[in-house]
């Protein structure tokens, strides 16, 4: 208990001391997870919905592909991503590797099959019940996506923050294609890592506490967000 | 959704500004092992570099092992390591020049307060350990401190992956790692000082062997090879390299204390010819 009470204590510490190195943490650990789920949504909402409402050969497999994909260990999608941006990789000439954009790239592949799938999922659900509608108005493939999208924006939420959720806390990519450099790529989840293996134990977790209470903030805000958004449009 | 957009607008704008600093400031990044950056060594000594230069550095903190495999795929224009044999076989395959010595620090054998194994020999202590059967975590991660272990295993005669089972633990991590599994299992492990002065969850570990004239262990700098990989930063890295062997940088990295106590012993010859 004595450890958990240090955590608290350091936590509001590091809190109140308004600590710069924080705040970049901080800043930096929100960019790059917010960026690469606005880029896995612009991906995935549209693949998602378009999963949902086409039937192919081979779909009931795409399926389960998009499904299984939500469970790709970060750690190999670090590895994957560190060897082609590494310089002797296919991308190497780009000189990515240990920086910012490469991690943004590893939590793309790892969030965009998440919000494909929950997405797909919301839309099947809305297909189910005005596909003879779409059908009947002959309306196009593409806009029949984007309406499905539009009418199911505030389910699709959850699809976004679970991508989102996946981002802020995952270490194993990052840490291997950011390097864990300080003021450069060091986010909170690596420096918890960090002050982890040194031993700093109340550090490490005081740092967890406000990594939680971010990730508290940013549902609480879409949350509350999609209320006032119901209010408007009753 | 539009608050989100928001977010990630925001989100966007840090990320582009911090891409803006990466394009305005010179930097060059290093390999380097884990031993240099949690024993709070890279803290010190490199903004004294940063002033004085202008130049950034990078660190990427990895076991020995690791940081050469990066200098080898050209993904890093420095490489700061100890594992001299490793190091001289890096520059022989054409993967890096220029190298130097530039410290060393030693290694200590750290295990229960009520140890059996103390003393001055740690070749001696090693037998000890295994006579006893007494749970011994090892790093097992292809590091420098790795490697030494293994040459004290080599050196008393025992191969622990054959006699070592129930006591002898790999656990394949990092330094800090490896000591805080030794310090839950009440067990032995061998670590650089810097390292173990800068640990804060000791619990009932203490230092048991040290001073063995074998526990020396160098640390040496070289430049990834530029013929080799020409996207390495030549001049700045070079500039790095003679900054930590010149009179300054030996004097900058004597100067670092833990509780009064100094962690690495500059030991750079000048260069000859």
């Amino acid at each position: 208990m004595q450890d958990i009470a240090n955590a608290l204590v350091a936590a509001w510490d590091l809190v109140l001391s308004g600590n710069s190195t924080l705040l970049g943490i901080v800043s930096l650990s929100l960019g790059i997870s917010l960026t690469a789920v606005f880029f896995a949504s612009c991906i995935g909402l549209p693949l998602g919905a378009a999963l949902a409402i086409t039937r192919f050969p081979g779909r009931n497999a795409a399926v389960v592909a998009v499904n299984a994909l939500m469970g790709l260990p970060p750690v190999v999608v670090g590895l994957f991503v560190y060897l082609a941006l590494s310089r002797s990789g296919p991308l190497g000439s780009l000189g990515l590797l240990f920086t910012p954009p490469a991690m943004v790239i590893a939590q793309v592949i790892l969030v965009t099959p998440i919000v494909a799938a929950v997405a797909r999922q919301i839309v099947e659900d809305l297909w189910r019940e005005y596909a003879e509608l779409y059908l009947f108005d002959g309306v196009g493939r593409v806009h029949t996506i984007c309406s499905l999208l539009w009418l199911g924006r505030l389910s699709l939420t959850t699809a976004v923050l679970a991508g989102a959720g996946r981002a802020v806390a995952e270490v194993g990519a990052i840490l291997i294609v950011g390097g864990n450099i300080a003021g450069v790529t060091r986010t909170m989840t690596t420096a918890i890592a960090l002050e982890t293996s040194r031993g700093d134990l109340a550090l490490a977790l005081g740092l967890g506490i406000i990594l939680l209470a971010l990730i508290f903030l940013i549902n609480g805000t879409a949350h509350f967000a999609g209320q006032a958004v119901r209010r408007a449009a009753a | 959704m539009r608050p989100f957009f928001g977010a990630t607008a925001i989100g966007w704008l840090l990320l582009s500004a911090s891409f803006q600093t990466l394009a305005q400031q010179s930097f060059i990044t290093v390999a380097s092992t884990t031993s240099t950056e949690e024993s709070g060594l890279f803290g010190y000594l490199l903004p004294a570099f940063t002033k004085e230069t202008g130049i950034e550095v990078r660190v990427v903190a990895v076991g020995t092992g690791q940081a050469l495999k990066i200098g080898e795929r050209g993904d890093c224009d420095v490489v700061f390591v100890h594992d001299r044999p490793a190091e001289l076989a890096f520059v022989e395959h054409g993967f890096g020049i220029d190298r130097r010595e530039v410290m060393y620090n030693d290694f200590i054998l750290v295990g229960p307060a009520n140890d059996p194994a103390h003393g001055d020999d740690i070749v001696a202590a090693f037998r000890k350990i295994a006579e006893a059967k007494a749970p011994f975590v090892a790093r097992g991660d292809d590091s420098g401190t790795s490697k030494a272990e293994l040459r004290f295993w080599k050196e008393a005669g025992l191969d622990p992956k054959t006699v070592g089972a129930g006591w002898y633990r790999d656990t394949g991590s990092g330094m800090g790692p490896t000591l805080n599994t030794a310090a839950a299992m009440d067990g032995y492990t061998l670590s650089d000082r810097g390292t173990w002065l800068n640990f804060k969850n000791r619990q009932n570990l203490k230092i048991v062997v040290q001073g063995d004239r074998r526990l020396f262990n160098q640390y040496g700098v070289m430049l990834v090879n530029p013929a080799r990989y020409p996207s390495v930063k030549r001049e700045l890295g070079d500039k790095f390299i003679n900054w930590l062997t010149s009179p300054t940088g030996q004097k900058t990295i004597g100067d670092y204390k833990i509780n009064g106590e100094q962690l690495f012993f500059p030991d750079a010859k000048p260069l000859s010819g």
